[in-house]
């Protein structure tokens, strides 16, 4: 295939990306964007491996057409098989392997660079015939002038760097989500100047490796980033997650586009740019949403507090299903508040049911959704329409908290910080001026909690004291459970 | 226990602090019930209807004091009934002690324990209890319907064949319990409410109920949180701010029902001879307060009066009896609540636990000593408010200074932001290969369409979003694609793998984005 006939194929493959992207603004035409993006993708594997750059004997076109079939039916398996409620733990995962992949692909321009010079350095006739019988990249870099192998050179190191942090960053994050490595915040003694050292290390590293002191300060700087991306996630507590996958998300974007540098490929800087931007956009929600910048939640924990936390008097008062089940039957208008506490308890059929229940009883059910409930941004719309709650009536933040005065009953399951009125109230509070939903503007309000205790954040949360509260304990799914036989 | 209700000797009262059904609740809790013949009969409860529910009807006071360990009742004890305490025994009712020194004393003389109705403290778990509330409610109700009896007109407001009829004003006084049902009552009605209260931040309650809240310009605004959710006194500016704005309201106003009680104190006169003489001829005044002396200057206790301009001015201070038998339900119902509280183990054992919030703030007299006044309780009621700061209204030429001082902070980031980027783009242009250069063109332009293109995306849709942007960053595998066909052996193992995890990622990415977005249904 002529060098043109690939070009086309890219420039196809970067607009379908483009659009693939751009349908995600409605679930209905998003069914349609996903096959843009499938159909990109396809363009450009294909116009790449019958391109002229990619020359492969037939052993190699073997190895080719098996690792694509292996990597391919273990990401089918794995797709077909996740549950909604592991969603975050996948998506971490799939972001290390873009990691690594970087990782690889950055140390095997390394290598093949060294083999050219090596060859060129020879000057022999059987060194001078086998520059000349490269092919692919190789073929590329040995047409490359001194200034354009030292930019490689940068390019190179800078991929393999954010590949590494992403990697291993990825593979904490997936520990985190999937219960595996505990959700806490926990840090080396040293905190942040361990990190701060190893990127200085890394700097060093950059400048020493620039200068010629080949392969093993790539490989000393590969062990450092995944320090770094190993302390760094390590130090972020559980409910930061949806900032961290979606920071995971954009360093995998730019570890493509460096490569995408590294291997003079536009399509890769394209596609490795469109997706660095989404996660950062996403990244910037995130924080938004909690009032709180980025450079706050990497660095873990709360911001300093002012002073002391307002009194909360008052008491949690405890209601039993008949309670809640009589108040939902006198009630009109309901607004459903779901977070990680119901993904936790697989709660989400129960909450259909319900929402079902009463929708056929012709009340108002809706869901209000605050942008970090969960952990990943958009978590509880996808466990939501997984459970077949219809998406027209699962409203954000900003359209449904002026609804909450006007509702009889508000409904809180498994989520805590999100509904905080401290955030409002307390200019002390370590959430302060966070955007909350008002769900304590509700004629009534009930929690279902499992106990007592505080959310992930350890705030107090004045709404469980306030008068129209009702706490409404035990697992969320079980007390659904409990209360849907007796709503009629 | 044996647990008996006497016939109320207060004249015209038509209250029992027990019905067949909280004598039911009551026999559940391990209690034996008595009545006196005919307690309930102004309430309509007949002693048939007692028997039935299990309860024992006694034929006299005397012997229903006699055989009662617990007794419940309505309204304080008089000196007979007094005399016929005797020490062990547990009287449930009424009692003022404030106002009632004496008979605190004597009642606890007799060696009884006395636990008053309208001590109950004011906090979320004791609500159930709170008989001030109930009988508030009841007043604020009935306050309305009599109002209405007595006001020649319709409430709400008819376009009809005859003519239109415009709808009544009607302004109360004063937010509490009463004050708030007499709202949703006269707003059911469909009159047009306006409400007053000095505490602001009953304000959104009031709102809440349909009602206009009556905002009064004032500094000075008091917190009722400081005294556990009633009103305080109020300072003579005040006084006379909120004066001034009944004066401006009294001539529009049909119907004015005032419910301002402070605790521990007589009334206080909000509503003046003057506004009274304000008032259209045929408007009503219903005076709540009337026991403690009325908010009306013209208000006589017990009395319907009528002003020289014919302005009717109700005085009754019965209104919870004038409505026996809802008022007998719940006044019941709150004894019931006490009772269950008293018996922790519902065996029929009274355990007078004097370190419960609720049973010592209720108790005046107990073995022997009056326990009056109660020290505070250990929780406050109400969550202190905190000072709000109302934002100041802007003017038209503020908003525009500010839109304009946003515009110019905008304009000189962006400016700064251009100057910068485009002065590092040159450094790298001065030493940068062209081929580098144009690859930069593509980043930059790349970043560019990402940002707005990401900013157009649904919330509802960002794992989506997460799930398809993982797929494609997999584009990597193009690298590894280049690479697999190199003559080092290192080079094609690592290549292999990163085209392997790569397809992991595609095809997995890709399906789950399918997956999901397939869920998303509309309704």
């Amino acid at each position: 295939m002529a060098i043109g006939i690939v070009g086309a194929a890219y420039i196809s493959a970067a607009i379908l990306f483009i659009l693939a992207l751009g349908g995600l603004s409605g679930q209905e035409s998003a069914k349609r964007a996903v096959w843009y993006g499938i159909v990109g993708m396809a363009l450009a594997v294909f116009a790449t491996i019958f391109g002229s750059e990619v020359v492969l004997s037939s052993f190699g076109w073997a190895v080719l057409v098996l690792m694509l079939a292996i990597g391919g039916v273990a990401g089918w398996y794995v797709a077909g098989r996740v549950q909604m409620t592991e969603m975050p733990q996948l998506v971490a995962a799939l972001h290390s392997f873009v990691g690594l992949a970087a990782v690889f692909i950055g140390f095997n321009a390394e290598l093949e660079l060294g083999r050219i010079h090596a060859l060129m350095a020879a000057g022999t006739p059987e060194a001078a015939d086998a520059l000349n019988a490269l092919a692919g990249f190789a073929k590329v870099l040995a047409h490359k002038t001194a200034v354009e192998v030292n930019i490689l050179k940068v390019e190179v190191f800078l991929g393999v760097f954010i590949g590494a942090v992403t990697f291993t960053g990825s593979v904490i994050a997936f520990g985190k989500l999937a219960g595996k490595v505990d959700g806490k915040a926990k840090k080396l003694p040293g905190g942040h100047f361990l990190n701060a050292a190893a990127a200085i290390g890394s700097l060093v590293l950059l400048v020493m490796y620039f200068n010629g002191a080949g392969i093993w300060t790539l490989a000393l700087m590969t062990l450092l980033a995944f320090f770094i991306g190993y302390h760094l996630i390590m130090g972020i507590g559980g409910a930061d997650m949806p900032v961290v996958v979606s920071m995971l998300n954009s360093y995998s974007g730019w570890a493509a586009a460096a490569i995408g540098f590294t291997l003079s490929n536009d399509l890769l800087i394209v596609t490795g740019a469109l997706v660095g931007s989404s996660g950062a956009i996403l990244s910037y929600i995130m924080c938004r949403a909690m009032n709180r910048s980025f450079i706050s939640v990497i660095l873990g924990g709360f911001g300093n507090v002012a002073g002391p936390a307002m009194e909360i008097a008052g008491e949690m008062v405890a209601i039993d299903a008949e309670g809640v089940a009589a108040a939902l039957n006198d009630a009109d208008s309901v607004i459903i508040i779901p977070g990680y506490g119901m993904a936790v308890a697989q709660a989400q059929q129960s909450v259909s049911e319900l929402t079902r229940k009463l929708r056929a009883k012709g009340k108002t059910v809706r869901f209000a959704i605050h942008p970090v409930a969960g952990r990943l941004p958009g978590h509880m719309n996808v466990l939501l329409a997984e459970a077949k709650v219809p998406y027209d009536i699962v409203l954000e933040m900003d359209e449904i908290n002026e609804d909450f005065p006007t509702t009889d009953v508000a409904i809180v399951i498994g989520s805590n910080d999100i509904v905080n009125p401290a955030a409002q109230d307390d200019p002390n509070s370590p959430i302060a001026g966070m955007p909350v939903l008002e769900c304590w503007k509700a004629k009534q309000v009930f929690v279902s909690k499992r106990g007592q205790g505080t959310g992930y954040s350890g705030i107090e949360n004045p709404l469980f004291y306030k008068e129209n509260t009702r706490m409404f304990y035990g697992d969320a799914k079980k007390s659904l459970d409990h209360l849907l036989p007796m709503i009629d | 226990m044996k647990i008996g209700a006497p016939k109320e000797l207060f004249e015209g009262e038509a209250r029992v602090a027990m019905t067949p059904d909280s004598a039911t609740q009551l026999q559940k809790l391990g209690h034996e019930c008595l009545i006196e013949a005919g307690a309930g009969a102004a309430a309509g409860f007949s002693d048939a209807a007692y028997a039935a529910a299990g309860v024992t009807v006694v034929k006299t006071a005397a012997a229903l004091a006699k055989a009662a360990e617990v007794i419940v009742k309505v309204r304080p004890p008089v000196d007979a009934e007094v005399k016929r305490l005797h020490a062990g025994q547990t009287l449930i009712s009424f009692f003022y002690p404030a106002q009632n020194k004496d008979l605190l004393a004597a009642a606890n003389a007799t060696g009884a324990t006395v636990v008053a109705m309208d001590m109950v403290p004011r906090i979320s778990r004791a609500q159930k209890m709170d008989a001030l509330s109930s009988m508030a409610n009841i007043a604020g109700y009935r306050a309305v319907i009599e109002a209405a009896n007595n006001f020649g007109r319709f409430f709400t407001g008819q376009v009809t064949a005859a003519g239109k009829v415009p709808p009544a004003k009607i302004l109360i006084v004063g937010a509490g319990v009463a004050g708030l049902a007499a709202t949703g009552t006269a707003v059911s009605l469909g009159a047009i409410v306006h409400a007053f209260d000095v505490r602001p931040e009953v304000a959104e309650q009031i709102e809440s109920m349909g009602a206009n809240f009556v905002y009064l310009d004032f500094a000075d605004a008091q917190d009722g949180a400081a005294t556990g959710g009633y009103a305080a006194p109020s300072s003579p500016e005040f006084r006379e701010a909120q004066l001034a704005k009944f004066r401006e309201l009294a001539p529009e106003m049909d119907i004015v029902i005032t419910t301002a009680l402070i605790p521990g104190r007589d009334a206080p006169k909000l509503w003046l001879a003057d506004m009274v003489a304000a008032m259209k001829p045929g408007s009503v005044v219903v005076d709540l307060a009337a026991e403690r002396g009325g908010n009306c200057d013209l208000t006589v206790a017990d009395q319907k009066v009528v002003s020289e301009n014919g302005v009717t001015v109700i005085g009754y201070t019965d209104f919870p009896s004038r409505m026996g038998a809802q008022a007998s339900t719940l006044y019941a119902n709150n004894i019931r609540h006490m009772l269950t509280d008293l018996t922790p183990g519902k065996d029929g054992v009274i355990v007078h636990n004097m370190e419960d919030d609720v049973i010592r703030g209720a108790t005046v007299t107990h073995a022997g000593a009056i326990t009056f006044p109660p020290p505070p309780p250990k929780i406050a009621a109400i969550a202190a408010q905190k000072p709000k700061e109302k934002a100041r209204e802007l003017t038209v030429v503020e908003k525009r200074a500010q839109e304009v001082a946003l515009f110019r902070k905008q304009t000189r980031n962006q400016v700064g932001l251009l100057a910068v980027g485009t002065g590092l783009m040159l450094l790298i242009g001065a030493f940068a290969p062209a081929s580098f250069m144009s690859h930069l063109i593509v980043f930059a332009l790349s970043v560019f369409v990402g940002f707005s293109v990401i900013w157009n995306v649904s919330h509802s849709l960002h794992t989506p979003l997460m799930a398809v942007t993982n797929a494609i960053s997999s584009i990597i595998i193009l690298g590894a694609l280049l690479q697999v066909g190199s003559g080092s052996w290192l080079v094609i193992i690592l290549a292999a793998i990163s085209i392997m995890i790569a397809s992991v990622n595609i095809f997995g990415g890709f399906l789950v984005t399918r997956r999901m977005l397939a869920m998303f249904q509309k309704s």
